[in-house]
């Protein structure tokens, strides 16, 4: 390349891609900016407002407050954390097993069990038996409908499987030769060494923990059982206005319609925050993931 | 591996002591030898039976009149009641139709768009632009789809964010979620919006496979950065794609229901009522449960048709399969 002067339609395009990409990037990040300006905006002035925002209009923290005060919020902000936990807690112990299972040399009905896994992508259970099935079951109404209904993502057991195949046979033998059974194997051998992978599937699973509505939505009545992602669906989407409020002093606002707007881009901060935190954190390992599970087993 | 696999299911297949005594006496010796394996195995086989098998078995409900008192088994049978019904109704044009349309145009506008993010990444030759500009890309794929959703409603009410740019251009506010001509549009630039990075990193992965010196090559032949392009990137990226492309066939007649359901109302069901969103509504919400099932029974079946006929061509064309 040093040797070559660059062409002037190379430098041209060089300026135009930058500039592209530039601008692709701003409208991934200028959504969520917006949102976090306007959450601290005053009510009133956002109300008037037309056209994108630079800065907030004014500073107010009163929908936060709300936000902090409203018990269905705060609620959901801890059942969406029992949810990721547990639930995650038992993807990994699930899926870690099926993938030691499938990645043993000696087991010689793992083409059963893999075949079994692989027609679960294949083929839907359909939505109203999956519902009864639940049903059946006396889960409903309960987190574990939802921790139990999802606790193995075939696609991840495979990636894991992959995973687990690639580690080196002489690692688990000398285990086994001073006497180790297959959970000594797997939780003190296998996990660690194959940590990328699990650190992969816990942002996996739990992502999809965090943000899953759907599930929740049908399986869950009491709202107080709510995650965070349906009571911010009710704000959101089917603008209730008695979710936004519930538990704040209605008295003292007279303002209801003016903050209305504050509050839904509050909550939506309170409930996408977590994801931006750990975000930095986990991008080292999910490229490495999203990688192995689309070369497949 | 899948070649072992293979052999040895051919091979338990083909033995003739595979349902005889030995078999069991097989299996008793491997149970006292490797009890651990069978332990591990235990939960994940009830999961895959309780949660995946049983409504599959379930879906027998769609060729009997279902109610929750009589049961799977108690209630009656119908035969294809429940399918003619939905075939003369006229919800089935609609709702196949949406689905094909909505499924073909993301494949049309979304399957391109991270192969062109792909190549320009790939161009930048500073890498902490580059760093960033994936890291930004790929964020939007973690945002949960309720805050996608309520956002994108958000910016489109005719007082919203959308509509307030438009009116600088002389534009009259629209509320685009009322008309049924804005869904396509709206549900598909939101997809590619959240996905466009996530799906370049494949791509990105085959194009930091391909050896350096082929580009060194060419350039010192007088190969221009375009030519480069045609006769370098684009061959050595094609098998990667060509892959996807096929992948992607095979989900031809599937389009979710989670992101449609937060979208759409009554207003907008001529464009956006797809055939998930109607087994939802008809099967849990209004109770038809054997009606509902039945229409995503037919769905699932055409479903599975595609995968494997596309999996079939995928092996012919690329020897890359699925199994």
């Amino acid at each position: 390349m040093a040797l070559h002067k660059r062409s002037a339609v190379s430098v041209v395009f060089d300026s135009c891609n930058t500039v592209f990409l530039a601008v692709l990037c701003i409208t991934m990040l200028y959504p969520l900016y917006f949102v976090f300006v306007a959450s601290v905006s005053e009510g009133n002035q956002l109300m008037a407002h037309t056209g994108p925002l630079a800065l907030p209009l004014g500073f107010s923290g009163a929908a936060y407050k709300l936000v902090f005060n409203n018990p269905l919020v705060v609620r959901g902000f801890l059942n969406s954390i029992h949810l990721v936990v547990v639930g995650t807690a038992v993807n990994i112990l699930l899926t870690s097993f099926a993938a030691y299972v499938l990645s043993r040399k000696n087991v010689y009905w793992k083409p059963v069990l893999m075949i079994m896994a692989v027609v679960t992508l294949l083929f839907e259970r359909g939505l109203v038996p999956f519902y009864l099935t639940v049903r059946g079951l006396g889960l409903l109404n309960s987190h574990w409908a939802v921790i139990l209904a999802f606790a193995i993502s075939a696609y991840n057991m495979i990636i894991m499987r992959t995973y687990f195949t690639t580690i080196p046979d002489s690692l688990e033998e000398s285990a086994k030769i001073d006497g180790a059974n297959d959970f000594t194997v797997l939780f003190r051998i296998i996990l660690p060494v194959a940590a990328p992978v699990v650190a992969t599937m816990v942002l996996f699973y739990g992502v999809s923990r965090w943000n899953g509505y759907f599930y929740v939505m049908i399986f869950l009545r009491d709202r107080i059982k709510f995650p965070i992602a349906l009571i911010l669906r009710e704000i959101l989407i089917a603008n209730s206005a008695d979710t936004m409020m519930a538990g704040g002093d209605a008295g003292s606002m007279g303002d209801h319609e003016n903050i209305a707007d504050t509050i839904k881009f509050a909550t939506t901060v309170v409930a996408t925050v977590p994801i931006l935190l750990l975000y930095p954190f986990l991008q080292k390992y999910f490229v490495k993931g999203a990688m192995i599970g689309s070369v497949k087993g | 591996m899948a070649e072992r696999d293979s052999r040895v299911t051919t091979q338990l297949l083909t033995r003739p002591r595979f349902l005889g005594p030995g078999y069991l006496g097989m299996l008793r010796k491997d149970f006292a030898r490797n009890r651990t394996i069978y332990l591990m195995a235990v939960p994940v086989v009830a999961f895959f039976l309780v949660f995946y098998y049983i409504p599959m078995f379930g879906l027998v409900i769609s060729f009997k009149r279902f109610t929750p008192a009589l049961g799977v088994f108690g209630s009656p049978w119908v035969g294809f009641k429940y399918f003619e019904d939905f075939f003369q109704s006229y919800f089935a044009v609609r709702i196949i139709r949406n689905t094909i349309l909505l499924s073909v145009l993301s494949l049309i506008w979304g399957f391109p768009a991270p192969i062109i993010l792909a190549l320009l990444i790939n161009e930048v030759r500073s890498t902490p632009f580059k760093r960033s500009v994936q890291s930004l890309t790929y964020l939007p794929h973690f945002i949960s789809l309720v805050v996608v959703c309520g956002l994108l409603l958000e910016f489109s009410q005719s007082s919203g964010l959308f509509n307030d740019v438009r009116g600088w251009f002389g534009g009259e506010p629209i509320s685009f979620f009322q008309d049924p001509r804005f869904f396509r549009s709206f549900y598909i630039g939101s997809d590619i919006w959240q996905e466009i990075g996530w799906g370049s990193i494949i791509y990105l992965a085959a194009l930091s496979a391909i050896d350096p010196q082929l580009y060194e090559a060419a350039t010192i032949d007088g190969a221009g950065r375009f030519r480069q392009l045609r006769h370098i990137t684009l061959p050595s990226i094609a098998p990667t794609i060509v892959v996807l492309l096929i992948l992607r066939m095979g989900n031809l007649m599937t389009v979710g229901h989670e992101k449609i359901i937060l979208l759409y109302n009554p207003t907008i069901y001529e464009t956006a009522d797809v055939i998930s969103t109607f087994v939802y509504r008809k099967g849990l919400l209004e109770f038809s449960w054997s009606y509902g099932t039945a229409v995503g029974l037919f769905n699932s079946v055409i479903n599975l048709a595609l995968v494997v006929m596309a999996n079939w061509i995928s092996r012919r064309v690329n020897e890359t399969s699925l199994w």
